[in-house]
């Protein structure tokens, strides 16, 4: 399969162009998506090549998540732009008691072939209402799909499956990751299924389990830590629902040490969720405590300093290994 | 005009108008130090500015108390500076200093003096409405004669929120005063193409309250307008719906590409139709101000935002472990 190197927006726009030419029913919804195709540039290209398939909307991200949804009943494959992730809590209700509960409180009469595309994350010093990484609230509903990518061939193959998949899916990509650059192959079939992590790094030493932007701390961590001589494996798990335990338990076989890495809040994060996976499945494999690294339980503050020293690091990641490994 | 105080009262309204035109001057000289400074890489983030737009944040709360309250948008340098915030502080917060309103933890989009009524800035298009709603309810649980004031832009008259505000507030007879400053884009989106009405004040009329549009790039039509919605505010009369139909001629956000629009569009704003410029010609006309006057006042906010811009340059950067502060009251 052929690669080139791409950034994660190139990569998005690529998987987008790919399938919007392949599936006439896939449209985008969203605030200001045509006169700089997209507010980060990620849909370069595609208000040229679909006019009226690339919608611009007024700000009413209420209609905007329920228009996602009643159009995904009716027979079309919408994607909605949600700007910027904070503001999915002004589209609460259409995603979580409508898109999240329709298939099943109807008995499964009906899909909702959803993709509520939301950039988030932090440390682009834009404070409390623009920084936060809320993916937690979302694996705690059942219904939804959550899938986050890291590098950019991750962002293709996902978000190509996330279209194609019958049910409704949120797809957080993180804005400080735009314009990272990867290999990313060329295939219009190249898909990446959900549900699926990938060891990114071998190591025997000690489990790294993380995604988006944490994925990037652990690598960064990891090499680091082999200075040390503690070879750490680092998984990302690319989707937290449906979640790959398999792969997370070969690992886990494997290391016997596990820390959970995120860039959301500690507290009630996805961490927590798969530690207590963990312990409830693997509890025998392992040789020391779970550890989680998260940011710390504030909104995010504007000023650098303070943003920076909320936020999980490379460092944090470190210790935290080091811990495990009784070192 | 009370008999007898003829003279007296012209000597007020003079010098209410020389207020309000400093006011406008001084908007206009922290919006551009700001977006100098952001350029410099001495602000982080990301600022919108007013500039163009000190009519309507000057106008409406020249005709407000201290104690009347106001909630702002994303854009609300100028809703601040006219309530009458602190230079010093809100320069320190922009920079992220420790001295700034918010010790650094707001920002621009996040400024707020609630000494002096300011419910805040607001991230959240829209999200001032809902909650100057219950500003309003407080003022007529508590039966003080203050009004409270929401600004917002064309872009957030379409969120939901709003519509439920306007509703609860002429339903409930609130003394609210409901200010869009129709700057005709939302971002990249212009008003024409994502409003279903091209005068957003006929909204009003769905909810039973006044609508009024005013010129917004004149100020003393807005004061006007303003006037006397607060007044019937203050009597208990219930809510107003204004209009002002403005211009932002600077982008959405400083940085912005703004291929969404003709520069010549912009500029024919900035030429004809500057409202600190229409206002000083007016102030000429009335005899008021002099050239003279208007360089010295010019040259006195100058230096009062060069010692804003020191005073934050001097200022420390908070400690990072104060981003745990501040939370919960009892933690
Ligand atoms: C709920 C919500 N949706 C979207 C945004 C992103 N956003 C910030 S400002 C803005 C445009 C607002 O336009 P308008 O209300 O007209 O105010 P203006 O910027 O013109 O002052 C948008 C879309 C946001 N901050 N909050
Ligand atoms: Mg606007």
């Amino acid at each position: 399969m052929s690669e080139r190197i791409l950034s994660a927006s190139a990569a998005l726009a690529e998987a987008l162009h790919e399938e919007m030419t392949r599936d006439e029913t896939v449209f985008i919804l969203g605030e200001d998506l045509t006169a700089h195709a997209g507010i980060f540039g990620q849909f370069k290209g595609i208000p040229e090549a679909f006019p009226g398939r690339i919608i611009d909307t007024p700000i009413s991200e209420t209609c905007i998540a329920g228009c996602g949804v009643g159009a995904a009943l009716t027979g079309m494959r919408p994607i909605v732009d949600f700007h910027f992730s904070d503001f999915v809590t002004c589209g609460m209700d259409e995603l979580c008691n409508q898109a999240a509960k329709i298939r099943y409180m109807f008995g499964g009469q009906v899909n909702v072939p959803l993709v509520v595309w939301c950039p988030d994350g932090a440390g682009l010093r834009a404070a409390a209402q623009h920084s936060q990484s809320l993916e937690a609230w979302f694996v705690h509903t059942p219904g939804l799909k959550v899938v986050i990518p890291s590098e950019p061939a991750d962002v293709k193959g996902l978000i190509k499956s996330a279209i194609r998949d019958d049910d409704p899916v949120m797809f957080f990509q993180h804005k400080r990751l735009f314009a990272r650059e990867g290999p990313v192959p060329e295939d219009s079939e190249f898909l990446i299924p959900l549900g699926r992590a990938a060891v990114k790094r071998e190591g025997k030493d000690v489990s790294l389990l993380c995604y988006g932007s944490g994925f990037f701390i652990c690598m960064e961590a990891a090499q680091a830590l082999a200075r040390e001589e503690i070879e750490a494996e680092v998984v990302d798990l690319r989707t937290l629902k449906p979640l790959d335990m398999e792969t997370v338990a070969s690992s886990i076989r494997k290391t016997n040490r596990a820390v959970v890495v995120h860039e959301a809040c500690l507290t009630g994060g996805f961490g927590s969720e798969l530690a207590a996976r963990i312990q409830e499945e693997l509890f025998d494999e392992l040789d020391a405590p779970i550890l989680r690294v998260g940011a710390r339980d504030v909104p995010i503050p504007f000023s650098p300093g303070l943003e920076d020293f909320v936020l999980p690091k490379s460092d944090s990641v470190i210790r935290a290994a080091k811990r495990v490994c009784y070192r | 005009m009370a008999p007898g105080g003829g003279e007296e009262n012209m000597k007020e309204e003079a010098k209410t108008l020389l207020d309000i035109y400093r006011t406008m001057v001084t908007v206009r000289l922290f919006e551009t130090m700001a977006g100098e400074h952001f350029a410099a890489g001495k602000i982080p983030g990301f600022i919108h500015l007013s500039i163009g737009q000190e009519a309507s944040s000057v106008g409406v709360c020249s005709c407000l108390r201290p104690d009347d309250y106001v909630a702002s948008t994303h854009r609300g340098h100028g809703h601040m500076i006219a309530k009458g915030a602190d230079l010093k502080r809100m320069t320190a917060e922009l920079f992220g200093k420790a001295t700034g309103y918010c010790k650094g933890k707001g920002g621009s989009m996040h400024v707020a003096d609630f000494s002096i009524g300011i419910l805040g800035c607001n991230g959240v298009v829209a999200g001032g409405l809902p909650l100057i709603t219950g500003a309003g309810l407080s003022i007529k649980l508590r039966r003080t004669d203050q009004v409270a004031v929401v600004f917002f832009g064309d872009g957030a008259s379409n969120r939901g929120p709003v519509h439920e505000a306007m509703n609860m507030a002429a339903i409930w007879t609130l003394p609210i005063i409901f200010v869009v400053e129709n700057n005709q884009y939302a971002s990249t989106t212009p008003q024409s193409y994502s409003c279903s009405v091209g005068d957003l004040c006929t909204r009003a009329a769905g909810y039973g309250m006044p609508g009024l549009a005013v010129d917004g790039n004149d100020v003393m039509a807005v004061r006007e307008a303003a006037l006397e919605a607060v007044d019937r505010a203050r009597r208990g009369k219930g809510p107003t719906f204004i209009e002002n139909k403005t211009y932002r001629v600077r982008g959405h956000f400083e940085g912005d590409p703004q291929k969404y629009r003709e520069e010549s569009e912009v500029l024919a704003w900035q030429k004809q139709n500057d409202p600190i410029e229409r206002f000083e010609a007016l102030l000429r006309k009335k005899k008021l101000l002099t050239k003279k006057a208007s360089r010295s006042i010019l040259e006195q906010v100058r230096a009062e935002i060069d010692a804003a811009v020191a005073f934050a340059e001097q200022s420390p950067y908070p400690a990072p472990e104060d981003a745990l502060d501040d939370l919960f009251v009892n933690p």
